[in-house]
């Protein structure tokens, strides 16, 4: 990969979903750059500072919420004249975001007292009652049609399904949970799953048409699911769980295919484990595991880490997790499939740099990487079985079926990456520190 | 020693009873009584001189003898006197008893020892098992000792193990109290919770009564102009029409949905059948070739049954197509019909493997092959004695053409009567022609002295024995009679005729050992096998002469028998040969 410069950015840049720009803010200002060449193509100056930025689905309009002040404050790429600006007033603002045809807004007030669907074509407002506070209480459709939105009421959850075209309220039913936690669409936009909080194991699984499809519950009284993800073909719901497990659900019985443990010993000989080591720089970099590929290579001249293959059994570096605190560090919180449906990549939150890629074909453990640093984030390649991983160091670090190595971001002084955003393409993707961003290009012919 | 002193104690003590008085007052005795008495036992020599010195005197001599006597007539010996109530005394009778004293007193000492001997053995016996009643009490001991501390033992542990349920007890209930506690305080977590939350309800509701209701002016969108749809179609109104249409669009997308599953599902079945078609038509192609087995027939047979069906099965190939429901069963069984048939397959040929292993298969098939081998070295040597029985038997007819012409002459007609009893139905055929039967029968027997001699030449050296053997025998018949002529003629088809019995496949055992150069034996033969041919079927004998190439030979020879009018002499030979 190569890297441009690496720019200063206060709140998360987004990539725009559909066409190249990028936007990006510092302080007041909104910065719309060109996704490939970065050149500014946009500045906008917003009323005060911007906590929070989204492109519409179709890249014509970004939103900009300034929550201490209940503003958001949206532009137009195309008329940069354009604009609009929603004050909720003294009713407060705690979240803000786009419905997935990009002219609604939706905003959540303050103690969550009612979400504000806001038009951009019409001058109409909705208000949606009861919404839950909770960590997913809010899920679109794939295909942005539907709207699922989890409410409490009378000390009972329920779930609101809202056709997104006029926020009409297509089915209302309430959910045999003790305190709702998280809704989810499959992807398929047929079925939603529900689950309740970690200290009941209970994962409810719904038509779109308000039916409960079932009901799956692994064990009593331990806490339980600490989260979930669909594959991108609904095929598998995989859900983690506190006791260090994934427990894979299928989407015809809706009963559990596999467990996949995660034990802190990998002694199976059918594994790789990829361990990072540090190494001098003086070292020849031709020395690498997986010999990367020339524009790879070239850029790790001053890399100071390298993969080694570790022979099994291998003990990972495993916390022990304090039992007598709230949200203890201890199972399987972050999972996610790749997009061809063909990997889950996982992390256990008490063996806390490793990541464990599990071939789902064989419903087997694949790869485990073994990384020097706590694990801050993963994601998938949107287009290809690829994955990259920060661990809050100034490395990025990539995977895929052929191999992994690691990435230097260039340039002076600490940059410490705490999350990664592809672009959909799947050519290019952000790196964000806490202050600064940059974009990292992958030839596209590297891995295929 | 107890016998020993029950028979000699009392009698010294009886005696020494009765004799001390004397032993005291006499205390001189003769050296020769001291002597005898000193060897009937007794340790001191001096003592018993003193002792016995005193017994007898020349004073007392009488009485002694008397009381000698009186004791010795008492333990069964003779008296010493030579009268009963005289005093001479008899010599012999007193060494006889003497005598038997002391081989007595040898044998009393032989037991004595033999007795001290085993009394010692005894005593050392009962040392031992002193020593190992000691031992044994030792340990005894030692045991109670170690049960003692056992029970002791056991008594801890069992006090341990009181406290230990007293303590699993304490905690069981501790349990169950944290338990309540746990629950009680779950109810009173949750009741709270509840309460809060409804508290925190009324408080949302009233924070949204005062900020919603009252006429904020600040809750407003401010836009330039709004912007069109991204579907770029109008908003519509929220009527009960758009009601309808949300509902049925939503059925829509579950329908497609579903629909796209089922699409799905109908593929992986199409190819789950395929597959499964697949490996049938494959098990089916595999199997057969057990069938050939002659082992487990009836298992087979069964199987075949089976094989059978399932391909008829797989004839009917829309059958696939038909829902699951009505093939279920059918394609069920098939499966497990096959599956069993693979089955057995794999049970047998892991049967082989081990038979294999064990060397009994190998060992199987060697034994057939030795078998035949033994077989095909027995038929040869079989072929060989026929050979060389046909080569005696020529000999012999031959030896018997030229010596013994009446008799050969008649066990020649015996053989020609046998035959042509056989051939009476092909003879008659040659009836039709017999007018000019005489001169057909030259021409045959020029035919069939080459034929002969095509056969010599094919076995040139038995050919040119049997030739040379031919000639000097037809030398030396020429100065005989007629009827010698007459079977001069005949000879050659007759070796044929053995010949061509050799060539059957195997000879009577019986008869075999008959083989020998006395002409007799051969006869009687002969006359056997006639006899059997002469009774059909009767047995297994075999029909020597049933040779179609002969048969013209015979009925020649027939005929030349007949000619010559030996037909009665025959049976009457027959006759008397008969066992």
């Amino acid at each position: 990969p190569w890297f441009l410069e690496v720019f200063k950015a206060r709140i998360l840049p987004q990539l725009s979903p559909v066409l190249s720009p990028q936007a990006s803010c510092i302080q007041h200002r909104l910065v719309v750059r060109d996704a490939s060449s970065l050149q500014i193509l946009q500045l906008y100056t917003c009323l005060d500072q911007i906590q929070y930025i989204e492109w519409s689905s179709d890249s014509l309009f970004i939103l900009c919420a300034m929550y201490k002040r209940g503003i958001v404050q949206v532009w137009s790429l195309e008329q940069p004249d354009w604009h609009c600006k929603i004050d909720e007033g003294s009713a407060g603002l705690v979240a803000s975001c786009w419905s997935p045809d990009g002219r609604h807004i939706l905003n959540t007030t303050e103690f969550h007292l009612r979400i504000t669907v806001w038009s951009l074509c019409t001058k109409s407002v909705s208000y949606i009652k009861y919404p839950k506070a909770c960590q997913q209480g809010m899920a679109f459709t794939k295909d942005g049609r539907y709207m699922a939105v989890a409410e409490r009421r009378d000390c009972k959850d329920f779930i609101s399904i809202f056709v997104c075209n006029n926020w009409q309220l297509l089915r209302h039913f309430d959910t045999e949970t003790q305190d709702l936690f998280g809704i989810e669409w499959a992807p398929n936009g047929c079925v939603l799953a529900a689950w309740d909080t970690c200290l009941e194991y209970k994962v409810l699984l719904y038509s779109l048409d308000g039916r409960l499809l079932s009901s799956y519950r692994a064990y009593e009284w331990p806490l339980g699911v600490k989260g979930i993800a669909w594959s991108p073909s609904s095929q598998f719901l995989a859900i983690g769980s506190f006791d260090e497990k994934v427990r894979i659900l299928n989407h015809v019985t809706w009963k559990k295919i596999t467990e996949f443990d995660h034990p802190a010993t990998i002694s199976s000989k059918k594994t790789i484990v990829y361990k990072e080591v540090e190494k001098s720089p003086t070292v020849d970099t031709e020395r690498l595991t997986f010999p990367p590929t020339r524009a790879l290579a070239s850029s790790l001249f001053s890399t100071q880490s390298k993969y080694d293959i570790s022979q099994v059994p291998v003990s990972l570096q495993y916390i022990k997790p304090v039992a007598d605190r709230a949200n203890p560090k201890v199972g399987v919180g972050m999972l996610a499939f790749s997009a061809d449906n063909c990997f889950l990549a996982t992390k256990n939150d008490n063996i806390p740099n490793a990541v464990w890629i599990w071939d789902i074909r064989k419903l087997k453990l694949s790869v485990v990487l073994e990384q020097l640093c706590t694990i801050q984030a993963f994601q998938w390649d949107p287009c290809q079985p690829r994955l990259a991983v920060c661990t809050g160091s100034s490395r990025v670090y990539l995977w895929s079926p052929a191999g992994c190595v690691v990435v230097q971001v260039p340039g002076e002084g600490d940059f410490q990456i705490t999350s990664i955003s592809w672009h959909c393409s799947g050519d290019s993707m952000l790196l964000l520190s806490k202050e600064n961003f940059c974009v990292c290009y992958l030839e596209r012919e590297e891995v295929k | 020693m107890g016998d020993w002193k029950a028979i000699t104690v009392p009698l010294l003590s009886s005696g020494s009873k009765n004799i001390f008085p004397y032993t005291s007052e006499r205390k001189r005795s003769p050296t020769s009584m001291n002597s005898q008495v000193l060897r009937l036992s007794l340790p001191s020599p001096k003592n018993m001189y003193n002792f016995f010195g005193a017994f007898c005197t020349e004073e007392n001599l009488e009485q002694s003898i008397s009381y000698i006597d009186r004791e010795l007539t008492t333990m069964g010996f003779p008296s010493i006197y030579a009268e009963p109530k005289g005093k001479e005394l008899n010599l012999v009778c007193i060494i006889n008893c003497m005598n038997e004293l002391l081989v007595l007193q040898h044998k009393n000492l032989r037991a004595q020892e033999e007795v001290e001997i085993q009394h010692l053995k005894l005593g050392s016996d009962m040392d031992h098992l002193q020593n190992c009643y000691a031992k044994l009490k030792e340990q005894l001991e030692l045991s109670k000792r170690e049960i003692v501390g056992l029970q002791e033992r056991d008594r801890q542990l069992q006090s341990k193990n009181r406290n230990l349920h007293q303590l699993l007890k304490n905690e069981k209930d501790e349990v169950q109290k944290l338990q309540n506690i746990i629950s009680s305080r779950a109810t009173q977590y949750n009741h709270d919770m509840k309460r809060k939350e409804r508290e925190y309800n009324k408080l949302r509701e009233r924070l949204h009564q005062l900020v919603m209701n009252k006429k904020d002016k600040k809750l407003a969108m401010e836009v330039l102009n709004y912007v069109g749809r991204a579907d770029g179609k109008r908003g519509a109104w929220r009527t009960d029409k758009t009601e309808a249409r949300n509902e049925e669009e939503m059925y829509k997308v579950l329908l497609s949905d579903y629909e796209q599953r089922q699409k799905q599902l109908l593929l992986e079945n199409a190819e789950l059948k395929k597959v499964l078609q697949q490996m049938k038509k494959d098990i089916i192609s595999l199997l057969p070739p057990q069938k050939q087995k002659p082992k487990e027939r009836s298992e087979d047979g069964l199987v075949l049954s089976d094989q059978e069906e399932d391909i008829g099965e797989l004839n009917k190939e829309n059958m696939w197509e038909l829902s699951c429901e009505t093939v279920r069963e059918q394609l069920t069984n098939s499966i497990r019909k096959q599956w069993r048939m693979l089955k057995n397959h794999v049970e047998k040929l892991d049967n082989q493997v081990s038979r294999g292993h064990s060397g009994a298969w190998n060992e199987k098939d060697v034994i057939s092959r030795e078998d035949h081998e033994l077989e095909t070295g027995k038929l040869e040597l079989e072929i060989q004695q026929c050979k060389e029985m046909i080569k005696t038997q020529q000999q012999l007819l031959q030896q018997q053409l030229t010596c013994d012409d009446d008799t050969t002459l008649l066990l020649q007609d015996c053989y020609l009567l046998e035959e042509r009893e056989r051939l009476q139905e092909e003879w008659r055929l040659f009836r039709e022609q017999k007018k000019n039967f005489e001169k057909e029968r030259k021409s045959f027997t020029e035919a069939a002295i080459r034929l002969g001699l095509e056969r010599k030449a094919f076995e040139e050296d038995r050919g040119a024995w049997l030739k040379h053997q031919f000639l000097s025998m037809t030398a030396d018949c020429k100065p005989e009679n007629t009827t010698a002529s007459a079977f001069l003629r005949s000879s050659d088809p007759d070796i044929r005729l053995v010949k061509s019995a050799s060539r059957q496949r195997r000879l009577p055992s019986v008869l075999s050992p008959a083989v020998s150069p006395e002409p007799f034996q051969i006869s009687q033969y002969i006359a056997q096998n006639s006899v059997a041919s002469e009774k059909p079927a009767a047995d297994n004998m075999p029909n020597l002469w049933v040779e179609g190439d002969d048969k013209e030979e015979t009925e020649e020879c027939t005929k030349s028998w007949e000619d010559s009018g030996v037909g009665p002499l025959f049976r009457n030979l027959h006759m008397e040969q008969l066992p």
